[in-house]
């Protein structure tokens, strides 16, 4: 009872005056945090970003054209001796999904002697324990994971890596 | 039933009794202009890709892949249409063609492929038609636009020169051979000859 009574006491002396004015504080706050949400919808008010601040809804300048694919059929040196080779040959619009895969049609060991293309190497036949199966291995379907086409461009960034052979002749010198 | 026939057949037989021969020959011929005419358009009406795609299995399937295809949309923007490519453009072959598409309106009132796994369980059959007719007319449709003759093999990639210059030249493969599923996905092709 007197728990009570010191409660009741309690709210008419600190609670009740400042009610109000606490409801009045929180709907305040409410408006501030929804303010701050649109402010995250608008991109140039956030941290840099890759698009430097541009609308999504915008293009920050027009995009280079696209490059054409390098098509001569020439191989190129490969950077290290496990390096997919990158391929010599345009490969726009290959189908290469559960249904057909436009490289085996001439890749595959079987489709050799009548394509004259280089067989896929014997590891794309290996499961992941080293043991080979008759077909490619499901790990090595989607060609494109490792291989590539090339485009005549200038790089964007510059290339720092070191073939081990020049590493090696430096090291002598 | 046969005395019908026989009416009828008495009738065409029995010379006319109120229309002049004069009115006979050229109302004949008005009327022959008129449904060759009459026919031919609705032929060619047929024989749009509006029409193709007035369905929604045509426009949903495979118009959707062709539009991804360098025979939509390309930098010189000459384009191929469903029947540039599906439906031959000498008179009588078309025909023929039409003709057999008909089977194509019983597949549509049954719905044959009316829904997107109906299609793709059907690709690779439908597709095998395709290849079929145009092995077999040595993609004649190919090369209503691609002409061997003036090809400058000069201009085409090393390997794509070699294989022109050596099995197309001599008739031992044709477009479609090697050619398959540019303007469409390809189906299934593990049990494909030519396709491991």
């Amino acid at each position: 009872m007197t728990i009570n009574i010191k409660t009741r006491a309690c709210y008419k002396v600190f609670i009740s005056p400042v009610l109000p004015a606490f409801i009045l504080l929180s709907l305040l706050s409410m408006t501030v945090a929804f303010v701050e949400a649109a402010d995250l919808v608008d991109d140039t008010k956030q941290i840099a970003t890759l698009r430097k601040g541009t609308q999504l809804s915008t293009e920050a300048e027009e995009p280079e054209p696209l490059l054409n694919e390098s098509n001569k059929d020439k191989k190129r040196e490969r950077g290290y001796p496990m390096q997919p080779p990158t391929i010599p040959h345009a490969i726009d619009k290959y189908q290469v999904d559960t249904r057909a895969n436009q490289c085996l049609a001439c890749h595959a060991r079987t489709r050799i002697p009548e394509s004259q293309a280089p067989m896929i190497s014997v590891t794309h036949f290996m499961d992941r324990d080293g043991n080979f199966l008759a077909d490619v291995s499901p790990r090595r379907y989607f060609c494109t994971q490792c291989h590539v086409t090339q485009v005549d461009a200038t790089p964007l960034v510059e290339n720092t890596f070191i073939p081990i052979d020049q590493l090696l002749k430096k090291e002598k010198k | 039933m046969k005395k019908l026939l026989l009416h009828y057949w008495k009738l065409t037989n029995k010379p006319s009794v109120h229309f002049s021969i004069g009115f006979l020959t050229l109302g004949g011929f008005l009327a022959g202009i008129l449904f060759w005419g009459g026919f031919n358009t609705a032929l060619e009406a047929t024989n749009t890709e509006a029409f193709c795609i007035s369905c929604h299995e045509m426009e949903n399937n495979v118009y959707q892949e062709l539009q991804t295809t360098i025979h939509f949309s390309n930098r010189s923007g000459v384009r191929a249409t469903c029947p540039d490519c599906h439906v031959p453009h000498e008179w009588t072959d078309k025909i023929a063609r039409k003709t057999q598409a008909s089977k194509e309106v019983w597949g549509k009132i049954f719905g044959t492929i009316s829904t997107r796994e109906k299609f793709e369980d059907k690709r690779l059959e439908l597709a095998q038609h395709e290849w079929a007719r145009l092995k077999a007319n040595d993609s004649l449709e190919c090369r209503n636009c691609h002409n061997f003759d003036y090809m400058d093999f000069t201009r085409q990639s090393p390997r794509a020169s070699v294989q022109h210059s050596t099995a197309l030249a001599s008739g031992e493969k044709t477009c479609i051979d090697c050619h398959k599923g540019i303007a469409h996905q390809l189906p299934d092709m593990s049990e494909v000859e030519g396709w491991q």
